[in-house]
């Protein structure tokens, strides 16, 4: 017993699947907790208390307050928390769709691949963050418009690795058995050739992840995400920047939460891609 | 291969048409009607009534994209609210410093990413590996608008080496006006200005660049060492060429074709990330004017803005599947 546990959890502990795991278990926790053991409410504003340097394990605030003297700490939980709500949503979703339409393109092939692939190649002619900053420039700002905004760019992904998948899937033997069994094609699609997509979307998940993070961000800092009121970390780095020349920690956090949170999916990523699919190797990173 | 390009290029027509469809449903997805969108705030219920005229609002919906379509292929995307010039006048100006820019960060990303990739991928596991891998993920794993923000605090602030905006220091001579600084400069003999334009672009670049450098190392890295098991390599090592030779001669040139293909791919990502850096050093090129066209409402300068990134970035992918055949002869234009 103890020996088939080893088996199963020996392989998992690769360096880069260690701290990867371990950075995002903090991000996990750090979000998840942050009603609890954020010192502070994060839009508290004290303008007595501006622009307040870290004061590290000496005073109230740690790492120091914004302009209108909010505590930085409490608005990095709750920014972890809302990078990855909106991150795991936006995955959620853009594996869905883009697994089940490239399940529907690659086992009916003909004409539907035909209409998939070619929606799929316009969105990809776009480059990546840009239809996100249109979609969010003419919708407007919202949490609705930003996940629909990232997922836009996302679901192409595992569309495109989906669909090859199943296309190679259609003459195959159990899929061939399915049939002569008497399944119909939307009980093959769903129980036969989507569970077989899993591991690889697993893989452009995690990297998707990371991407739908730096994109957040991205779009927060540019002032096209969520809306003020909520604290992430691309908002603040954006506040951060007006200060740079004199309060340096109101930049300096957020990215760090942001870059730090980014490598460590990244490294998980990668090593669950050596674990799992080392055929997707060639792709190099993730997407957009 | 001329028959190959003439079919790419009809090829990506119906991409074109599709891309414009996209962004037109965009604009009349946006909430509010386009007029008011399109009109300034100070706009009376009559001005409003008769610029849906103007502008055939009152026509059915494919009668205005096929107006829209026939604009946007003459290269009409109406006119600034902010700057009162056409459209394509105002990014003309500003793309030449958005190009000098990304070629610049194209440069550092391959003149980095390249040789990291190569001396890793030879060497798996060796501590030219481990120091590679680290570049990767520190480039693929960096938001490039808060490693802008920290060269300017510790580059141009704290060490004051290089300044910290724009592309020229006020009250040094430019060499032209073709909007090419630097090249321009050059050109003319300048080298004082060249020299200026320079220290302007090191730090964006460098923001810009990071990201494509870890990308381009992951990618030149695996593709080195699936290469290094062929048997060319074996039989070039066994005649007795150098290591060096056969590494940078024979290897690089069969792992180039990944490396080009996901290269290209992601100069969409430094087009887009282009946006976000020329915003943090005030870069005056096409993506600060998108953002800066957001912030200030100027819808025909967001649609031909962002029309004219996605058009650029179907042709550098038309370009790459030329340079394929260029890079690896095998790859025959037939199919």
């Amino acid at each position: 017993m103890r020996a088939t546990r080893w088996r199963v959890i020996r392989p998992l502990l690769k360096p880069k699947i260690v701290v990867g795991a371990g950075i995002v278990l903090i991000l996990i926790v750090a979000g998840a907790l942050a009603p609890w053991i954020a010192p502070y409410d994060p839009n508290a504003q004290d303008l007595a208390l501006a622009l307040k340097p870290p004061q590290w394990l000496f005073g109230a605030h740690v790492l120091g307050t914004d302009a209108v003297g909010r505590d930085i700490l409490s608005r990095l939980f709750y920014g972890a928390r809302v990078s990855l709500i909106i991150a795991v949503t936006v995955v959620l979703i853009s594996g869905v769709v883009g697994v089940g339409l490239g399940a529907i393109s690659g086992y009916f092939a003909g004409l539907v691949d035909f209409v998939i692939q070619k929606f799929v190649e316009v969105i990809w002619a776009f480059p990546p963050l840009l239809l996100a900053i249109a979609i969010m420039a003419f919708l407007g700002q919202g949490l609705g418009n930003l996940i629909l905004a990232l997922v836009m760019q996302r679901w192409i992904s595992y569309c495109r690795v989906a669909r090859g998948q199943a296309l190679s899937m259609r003459s195959r033997e159990f899929v061939e058995a399915a049939r002569a069994l008497g399944a119909s094609d939307a009980r093959i699609v769903v129980r036969h050739v989507v569970p077989n997509l899993f591991q690889s979307a697993v893989v452009i998940g995690t990297f998707a992840m990371a991407s739908a993070i730096i994109s957040e961000a991205a779009l927060s800092f540019l002032g096209l995400g969520v809306p003020p009121e909520i604290p992430t970390w691309g908002s603040m780095l954006a506040d951060g920047r007006t200060y740079i020349s004199t309060s340096w920690w109101l930049a300096l956090f957020p990215g760090l939460c942001i870059f730090f949170t980014v490598l460590g999916i990244n490294l998980l990523g990668d090593g669950l891609r050596d674990l799992l699919d080392p055929r997707l190797k060639r792709s190099g990173s993730g997407i957009g | 291969m001329v028959g190959y390009l003439l079919r790419r290029a009809i090829g990506t027509i119906p991409v074109i048409l599709l891309i414009s469809l996209l962004v037109f449903l965009l604009i009349h997805a946006a909430p509010g009607d386009p007029a008011d969108l399109l009109l300034s705030d100070q706009a009376t219920p009559q001005d409003v009534a008769e610029a849906r005229h103007r502008w055939g609002l009152d026509q059915p919906l494919y009668v205005q994209y096929l107006r829209f379509l026939v604009n946007v292929l003459k290269g009409d995307f109406g006119t600034s609210f902010r700057y009162s010039d056409p459209v394509i006048t105002v990014i003309g100006e500003r793309l030449p410093a958005t190009i000098e820019l990304a070629v610049v960060s194209l440069l550092i990303a391959v003149a980095l990413g390249l040789p990291l990739g190569v001396w890793a991928g030879a060497k798996p596991n060796s501590w030219a590996d481990n120091l590679g891998s680290f570049f990767g993920f520190f480039g693929i794993s960096m938001p490039n608008f808060w490693f802008g923000i920290m060269l300017i605090l510790v580059v141009a602030g704290y060490l004051n080496w290089l300044p910290s905006s724009g592309r020229s220091t006020y009250g040094i001579a430019r060499g032209s006006e073709t909007g090419f600084y630097i090249t321009a400069s050059l050109l003319a003999g300048n080298f004082a200005a060249a020299w200026d334009g320079v220290r302007h672009i090191i730090l964006p670049a460098i923001a810009l660049g990071t990201n494509m450098m870890g990308i381009i190392m992951r990618v030149t890295r695996s593709a080195v060492l699936e290469v290094m098991h062929e048997d060319f390599v074996r039989t070039a090592r066994a005649k007795g060429v150098p290591e060096r030779a056969v590494l940078w001669r024979h290897v690089l040139r069969n792992a180039l074709v990944p490396v080009i293909t996901v290269g290209g791919l992601e100069l969409g990502t430094l087009l887009s990330g282009s946006i976000i850096v020329e915003t943090v050093f005030a870069w005056p090129g096409s993506g600060s004017l998108l953002i800066s066209a957001i912030e200030s409402r100027d819808y025909p300068l967001i649609t031909g803005t962002v029309i004219i990134y996605t058009l650029a970035f179907v042709a550098i992918n038309f370009m790459i599947d030329i340079l394929y055949g260029f890079v690896d002869p095998r790859i025959r234009f037939e199919k």
